[in-house]
């Protein structure tokens, strides 16, 4: 018996061998590499509090953004609604959900430029003008960057979702995406929380 | 050792075609690769060439301090060499050697086609190569038209606030600054890939204690790259907008920090230094065992190490900076972290030697290197020990003593287990045998070379020779030790010549190899050598850690014990 014929081992056991979603286990090792990012720009915002040499400081010109907070929060839960949609096939309610989604998201963004163009023309805070100003925006601003590129997904998500060209087949790989959209929404938990209620 | 046993049988049915085809072809066909194997041996490839470069650099700064007050190259130059050296080294040196082996063998080893993401793969190759390319394009472009020749000369860990505009003009800061953020992402995206491929891609039966010890590792390293690298992503971002858009995180003159850089730079350097050594870790756990005609010892023992060490040290960071001044609270806590990642490392070490312990153990080059490289990491491991004690490392930080440790680590360490993975696995990929002659010819003298530079590299350090300095005085008393130090570069260049002469000249002319010549156990092996490019078309099944094992001896098969 030349052995290449007993080359592939007999399996003995019949036991299913399913392993994870490698799209999931990608998804979250880049979660946990874009953490470590986020946690690094945290601490250099939570070491330098009140250590700016000139004003203006966060008390003075921060305003709590209660609006886009909870737009950027109630789209973690649409996104998940259009993922589960899909999943049961029912794929023009997906849309509805995914442009929520991104209605949603712009909202937050929008938020997001007034409060820059308010800090930066009438407080005169930018990121030259003090410590505060150079930690403030790059964490936010690094958030609003994590956001801008979830939009961009979720819209070309939604093209495609209009066009008729997302099936169930599909809901694995949007699932994929909802987890990036929830760590973003996570992440803005964080901010909010370290920014804008315990660090004014 | 090159017997063939009757083990022609190859798992792996897929038929060999080799086509003629046009030089252009082939080169389209690199370029454009997603597969594992190429792109593996691209990154292996490019990782010599940054080698040769980098050892060239450190050659020409050893010929520099031969002699006392030496005037071989300028001050600024030898700023500039040992910048490059170590940034090459670390970055596209050990980190691309790594993760090319890593490529070609944890899919071959898992049983699996391809990695779980082959066009990620590609990407994060060619956005590495690209950054070590931005890094020497420095030496062009460092400092605009007018100031050719220059590059980064900040030193590999870059203190602030030496990089801030005022005290590095023109661009040579910002090539470093940006070759090692692309570099960073292609790093994250392999890791992403090695992790995605281990945990989704194994073949039924490949459960994850029956996984090659060096797969483990490799995971292990690959989690460690995310919380590690990740933070130097993040320090280089704060660093591009100190320089480019005038934020002050590193300023100190408007209330910034520099010791904030020291430890965000630490906080990726020690884990990095985790991150090259334990692949290296991972060679040692396949070449010993094959050579010493045994199973590894306490496998268990071994997964249960490399974890430990992978949490450990990202607790060590700061054992950098005992000379900053970080209180006696911080000097004991991180004294003592860096005490006890010393603990899981001698597990290793013991289980190797156990290991060895009665087999039948076979001297080729492979196993030859890997027996150099216990005992050099053990000695390495025992001046770290002696640098992890805070008032110890007041004496001596910052001289060559700690120059003399980590190149202990990263030479005596990693580069030799880099060099028994090549012999080891060079058949695997050519089909063809490296020289054993000249492989023992390069063994005997880069040991004797590495041992001149680096044994007698630890004197002058206690003698009070600071690192980074470009001359001395004659009446130091330093002379003859770096005259001795310098005498050993020359042996280990001579060795890796010799290195890549036998790496060139057995592709053509080597002895034919065959799928198995180690006799091994692992399913790379099960493989046509090199392997078809459609890789395992028929799923290979698995019942051990030793399939192959398995497969030879069906009266004695290991899933019987595991």
């Amino acid at each position: 018996m030349s052995l290449s014929e007993a080359a592939v081992i007999p399996h003995s056991s019949n036991e299913p061998w399913k392993l994870p979603s490698r799209g999931v286990v990608g998804m979250v090792c880049l979660i946990i590499a874009e953490a470590a990012i986020f946690i690094i720009f945290v601490v250099a915002y939570v070491f330098y509090l009140g250590k700016s040499l000139t004003g203006p400081m966060p008390r003075d010109v921060l305003e709590l953004p209660v609006v886009s907070t909870i737009c950027l929060l109630s789209s973690s839960i649409t996104v998940h609604m259009a993922v589960h949609t899909l999943q049961h096939g029912k794929r023009s309610a997906c849309s509805l959900w995914l442009a929520l989604t991104v209605l949603l998201g712009s909202i937050f963004l929008a938020g997001t430029a007034r409060e820059w163009y308010q800090l930066i023309y009438h407080d005169g805070l930018t990121l030259q003008t003090n410590l505060f100003g150079t930690t403030f925006y790059s964490l936010v601003g690094l958030h609003a960057t994590h956001v801008v590129v979830g939009l961009f997904l979720l819209s070309l998500a939604l093209l495609f979702s209009l066009r008729g060209q997302v099936t169930t087949t599909h809901a694995a790989r949007l699932e994929v995406l909802s987890l990036y959209w929830h760590f973003v929404d996570g992440v803005w938990v964080v901010v909010f929380l370290v920014v804008y209620v315990f660090g004014r | 050792m090159a017997t063939q046993t009757p083990t022609q049988a190859v798992l792996d049915k897929t038929a060999q075609s080799k086509p003629r085809r046009l030089w252009l072809d082939t080169v389209h066909e690199w370029l454009t690769t997603v597969d594992h194997k190429k792109i593996g041996q691209m990154y292996i490839g490019y990782a010599l060439v940054f080698l040769l470069v980098a050892g060239l650099e450190a050659l020409l700064m050893r010929i520099q301090l031969a002699i006392p007050n030496n005037t071989f190259v300028s001050p600024q130059v030898f700023n500039r060499l040992f910048t490059m050296h170590g940034t090459t080294m670390v970055f596209f040196v050990g980190m691309p050697i790594l993760f090319g082996f890593g490529n070609y063998l944890i899919p071959l080893m898992i049983g699996a086609r391809d990695m779980a993401f082959p066009r990620l793969n590609a990407f994060s190759f060619w956005i590495s190569a690209f950054g070590g390319i931005l890094l020497y394009f420095s030496y062009l472009g460092g400092d605009g038209l007018y100031g050719a020749g220059s590059a980064p000369d900040v030193g590999w860990f870059a203190y602030a606030p030496l990089t801030a505009r005022v005290f590095s003009p023109g661009h040579s800061t910002d090539y470093w600054t940006l070759s090692l953020l692309l570099s960073g992402i292609g790093t994250i995206g392999t890791a992403l890939n090695i992790v995605a491929t281990t945990i989704c891609m194994r073949c039924p039966g490949m459960k994850l204690n029956k996984m090659p010890l060096l797969v483990w590792l490799y995971l292990v390293t690959s989690l460690m790259v995310f919380v590690a690298v990740s933070p130097l992503t993040a320090a280089q971002i704060m660093l591009l907008l100190d320089r480019y858009l005038g934020s002050h995180f590193f300023d100190t003159q408007a209330g910034g920090s520099a010791l904030l850089w020291m430890h965000f730079f630490w906080i990726f350097g020690h884990p990095e230094v985790y991150i090259l050594v334990l692949p290296a870790f991972g060679f040692a756990s396949e070449i010993i065992p094959v050579f010493s005609r045994k199973a590894i010892f306490g496998y268990p023992a071994m997964v249960a190490a490399t974890i430990g060490i992978g949490f450990i040290s990202l607790s060590v960071w700061a054992h950098h900076m005992f000379t900053v001044g970080l209180g006696a609270w911080g000097n004991t806590f991180f004294t003592f972290a860096t005490m006890i990642i010393s603990v899981p490392t001698g597990i290793k070490i013991f289980n190797w030697l156990a290991t060895l312990w009665g087999g039948r153990i076979h001297l080729v080059v492979p196993m030859l290197f890997a027996v150099g490289f216990l005992f050099q990491f053990l000695i390495a491991g025992l001046t770290g020990i002696m640098l992890s004690a805070a008032p110890f490392d007041w004496q001596l930080g910052n001289s060559y003593f700690v120059v003399a440790h980590f190149h202990y680590v990263l030479v005596g360490a990693i580069l030799f287990m880099i060099f028994a993975a090549s012999y080891y696995w060079y058949p695997k990929m050519t089909g063809r045998m490296m020289s054993e002659k000249l492989g023992k010819w390069h063994f005997w003298l880069f040991l004797i070379g590495f041992h001149l530079t680096f044994d007698f590299m630890h004197i002058p350090g206690i003698l009070g020779m600071p690192r980074r300095i470009y001359t001395y005085e004659a009446d130091r008393g330093w002379m003859i030790l770096n005259m001795i130090v310098s005498s050993g570069a020359v042996f280990q260049t001579i060795g890796s010549l010799i290195f890549v002469y036998n790496l060139i000249r057995s592709y053509f002319n080597g002895e034919i190899a065959g799928p198995d010549p180690w006799d091994a156990w692992t399913l790379e092996w099960t493989t046509t050598s090199p392997p078809p490019v459609y890789n395992f078309a028929t799923t290979p099944s698995v019942e051990s850690r030793r399939p192959l094992w398995d497969l030879k001896h069906p009266e004695d098969p290991d899933s019987s014990y595991e």
